[in-house]
């Protein structure tokens, strides 16, 4: 059954209008959130930061503020979750494609997977939510993560 | 009868990205007449499960020497430029 993105996130794990001077910042604040509600291991947080340093997550969406999903391998991880920050102004994360290049990134969603073939749905919900260039946006400009949450429920909904 | 081809899709973990590019193009060229096969590995480890493989598939940089056909791509992650990547892939499977 479909599952709202919504639905998947919660509250605690959403940090609005951060204003960070790096892409680890944001990383260790979200794995911070993560581990407090009980999805991912102490270890998280550097695991993701080394997955990154070698192959990073950036997502160029050809816009002024774009997109990263830092995550890190299975045995890091208690439970599949989502965290997500949205900066008040964009910090640089490494292109997935071309670590070389560096993507300025406004939406950070951090992803604790456990299961390739569990979370399909919920990854492509993540996608279906970036591509929409106008939500994205919106999730931009929330103010709290109560808005936000309702911008993710509200997109949901509507693609029914 | 269509035809049957091995994808191996990589990226980082093995899980995340590789899992909605290989739901993507497997749906796409089952559209077009091409039955993937479809396996997933970590991009540390193509080297190694190359075998009968037709093309990989990469979110992320593999190296250029593994023989077989390699197609880097953000396109089913991002949104752009999907089409011009599934008919990359579709003309080198045909191929």
């Amino acid at each position: 059954m479909s599952q709202s993105l919504a639905g998947q996130i919660k509250r605690d794990a959403i940090v609005t209008r951060v204003d960070a001077a790096s892409g680890e910042e944001v990383i260790r604040l979200l794995a911070a959130r993560l581990e407090k509600l009980g999805y991912v291991r102490p270890s998280f947080a550097d695991a993701v930061l080394a997955r990154e340093a070698r192959m990073p997550t950036g997502l160029p969406m050809g816009r002024d503020s774009n997109v990263a999903v830092p995550h890190t391998d299975p045995e890091h991880v208690v439970k599949p979750g989502i965290a997500l920050a949205t900066l008040s102004h964009p910090v640089d994360f490494a292109n997935m494609e071309d670590p070389e290049e560096s993507v300025p990134v406004g939406l950070v969603f951090m992803l604790a997977l456990n299961d390739k073939d569990k979370q399909i749905e919920m990854l492509q919900q993540i996608m279906l939510t970036i591509q929409d260039e106008t939500l994205s946006q919106k999730l931009l400009d929330a103010g709290t993560a109560d808005e936000l949450l309702a911008l993710l429920d509200g997109a949901q909904q509507g693609e029914q | 009868m269509a035809l049957q081809k091995n994808v191996l899709f990589a990226c980082g973990t093995g899980i995340a990205t590789s899992t909605l590019v290989s739901h993507a193009v497997t749906e796409a060229m089952k559209e077009r007449g091409i039955n993937i096969n479809s396996t997933q590995c970590k991009a540390t480890e193509v080297r190694s499960m190359l075998n009968g493989v037709d093309l990989v598939v990469s979110t992320t940089q593999l190296p250029t020497d593994l023989g077989v056909p390699v197609i880097t791509t953000l396109a089913f992650l991002t949104g752009v430029g999907k089409a011009d990547v599934l008919d990359k892939i579709e003309a080198t499977l045909r191929g």
